[in-house]
């Protein structure tokens, strides 16, 4: 388990990291979403004690990682910003020093190091020097050093940036596979990553928390949630049909489509069989028809600019 | 014990990896080899022993161990690893000792590689190895003195230029220190007490009476102590800049 106790950090008059207090348990991945500049990368420097904190703790599994920084630091997997790797050693060189520190001798440094290789499919690339790789083959030996120890807890910041979508694809499948005993939090600003993988998601602005739900949870808060999504072929005045639903909060145009339409349900309810029936009753001239499930960018959005808008 | 040899190992390898150690080596030994019998009038003087050779160590270590030292944590900022490194499970001496330990290493292995010149000197004549030896290891550790500044001041930016021209400024004022031109204009109005400390501070003190022949291991300890303290200050360096 990692217990955040009011994390701050200050770097001269700026606090880039506000106070964040949050606990993550073991089969959980934890998505850490936020605006660049938000301070996800400087919490995760944090976290994995390559930064200090000004005030507050962090302790992973009761380590904490000030006073038994080798105890924490043993227990946690990290791939910082830009998976940094040193470029003059080959994949398998670089591994096999990453195996070393983290404690493997003689045998047991090949069997790792083959597994990780097999686990990141890295075995192609693994004579070759590392800065001669592509930015999808480093970033896979950045993940193939954080998983080296099987670590309990896994840091991962921007783990898919840059990488195509085979690859990301890939990435995230081998980090479900991960997470199933273990902690994973992810730094992204990729929201559908955070669908696709992640079990609880931290939305952070300016240095503090202004979200912390499950994907789902989030993505209800959306306005769009529920919404029933109306293309027609000729124009017809919907909002005229649906004024006696009380669950209906609205009729709204697309911004990029005069023919499409969004009729937006109230928090909590579900319209689409009402909607439905008015449709079939009415004949409304539709050649599209769908439910929204309500988009984690809306609120991303706003709970963003929210706090930028109080200050 | 283990992590820091693990890190020295990789180090040394990294030089060895690229043409750096080969390039440093050959110019090395290139360099030494001219000054020695050209400039140094090594067989014109008549005598068999090193001298001219050690002579011009502090002035070739100017320029050559500022440009092995230059890139020991600059670069590591520049692509990042300090941040995979220093999040490894190692303590931040482990990975500082392990770093200077292989750039030293790799000036050592420069160094012994120069023994034609020891061996020309046996076969012409029947010099004193002992004084040779102690020159040797004197000169080991003036290097080892110029690399710990480097170190400290390669902590300090992400730009390795940066880095090998501040080592090479600070350095020429530690040479100049005990320079015996520079205490001469000193003399007669600065009190003898902070000549003698100031003197006292330059690698040319030290390293002339070792190379002499005088064993004190008060020259060597002096040398001991400057590399700690720089190395001690590299730490505190790498602490406070780790944010930018």
């Amino acid at each position: 388990m990692i217990e955040i106790n009011n994390l701050t950090k200050n770097f001269d008059q700026f606090t880039a990291v506000d106070g964040l207090t949050f606990t993550v348990k073991e089969g959980e991945v934890l998505g850490f979403l936020g605006p660049n500049g938000a301070g996800k990368s400087t919490t995760m420097k944090l976290i994995t004690g390559f930064l200090s904190a000004s005030h507050g703790s962090v302790s992973i599994d009761g380590f904490d990682i000030r006073s038994s920084p080798i105890e924490a630091k043993s227990l946690m997997g990290y791939l910082p910003e830009g998976a940094p790797s040193y470029g003059d050693m080959t994949t398998l060189e670089f591994l096999n020093f990453v195996a070393e520190i983290r404690g493997y001798r003689g045998e047991e440094i090949l069997m790792r190091v083959q597994h990780v290789l097999d686990e990141v499919e890295l075995n192609s690339v693994s004579e070759q020097s590392i800065e001669t790789l592509s930015k999808g083959f480093k970033r896979r030996v950045g993940l193939a050093q954080a998983i080296m120890h099987d670590p309990k807890v896994l840091i991962l910041d921007e783990p898919t940036d840059g990488l195509d979508p085979n690859q990301k694809h890939h990435v995230r499948e081998l980090i479900k596979n991960l997470a199933r005993d273990k902690i994973v939090i992810i730094s992204t600003h990729i929201l559908e990553e955070v669908t696709a993988v992640c079990s609880r998601a931290i939305i952070i602005a300016e240095g503090r928390i202004v979200a912390d739900d499950t994907p789902a949870a989030l993505e209800a808060r959306s306005k769009y949630h529920q919404a029933v999504s109306v293309r027609l072929s000729e124009s017809y005045d919907l909002a005229a049909d649906l004024t006696g639903l009380a669950d209906v909060g609205g009729v709204e145009k697309d911004s990029e489509d005069d023919m499409v339409f969004r009729i937006l349900a109230n928090a909590g309810t579900s319209i689409f069989s009402q909607v439905s029936e008015i449709a079939h009753a009415k004949h409304w001239p539709v050649t599209e028809f769908h439910v929204s499930r309500g988009q984690l960018e809306d609120v991303f959005r706003v709970v963003t600019q929210q706090t930028q808008g109080a200050q | 014990m283990g992590n820091l040899l693990i890190i020295f190992k990789r180090e040394l390898f990294s030089y060895f990896a690229t043409p750096l150690a080969y390039i440093f080596i050959v110019i090395f030994l290139v360099v030494n080899g001219f000054l020695t019998f050209d400039f140094g009038g090594f067989y014109a003087r008549g005598q068999a022993d090193l001298s001219p050779f050690f002579a011009f160590h502090p002035f070739l270590y100017l320029f050559m161990v500022p440009a092995i030292a230059m890139t020991m944590w600059a670069d590591e900022r520049k692509t990042g690893t300090i941040e995979l490194l220093l999040t490894l499970p190692i303590n931040l001496r482990d990975a500082i000792l392990g770093k200077y330990l292989a750039a030293w290493a790799l000036i050592g292995i420069a160094l012994l590689l120069t023994f034609p010149i020891w061996l020309t000197a046996n076969y012409l004549g029947d010099p004193d190895n002992g004084i040779i030896f102690a020159a040797y290891v004197g000169s080991w550790f003036m290097a080892g003195a110029y690399l710990a500044i480097g170190a400290c001041l390669s902590a300090c930016t992400k730009n390795p230029v940066i880095a090998f021209i501040l080592t090479v400024a600070i350095c020429v004022i530690f040479v100049l220190l005990g320079y015996p031109f520079l205490l001469g204009m000193l003399t007669g109005w600065v009190p003898q007490i902070i000549i003698d400390a100031i003197s006292s501070m330059g690698f040319l003190t030290h390293f002339d009476s070792i190379s002499k022949g005088v064993f004190d291991v008060r020259d060597f300890l002096f040398f001991g102590v400057f590399i700690a303290a720089w190395l001690f200050a590299s730490a505190v360096v790498i602490e406070l800049k780790k944010a930018s």
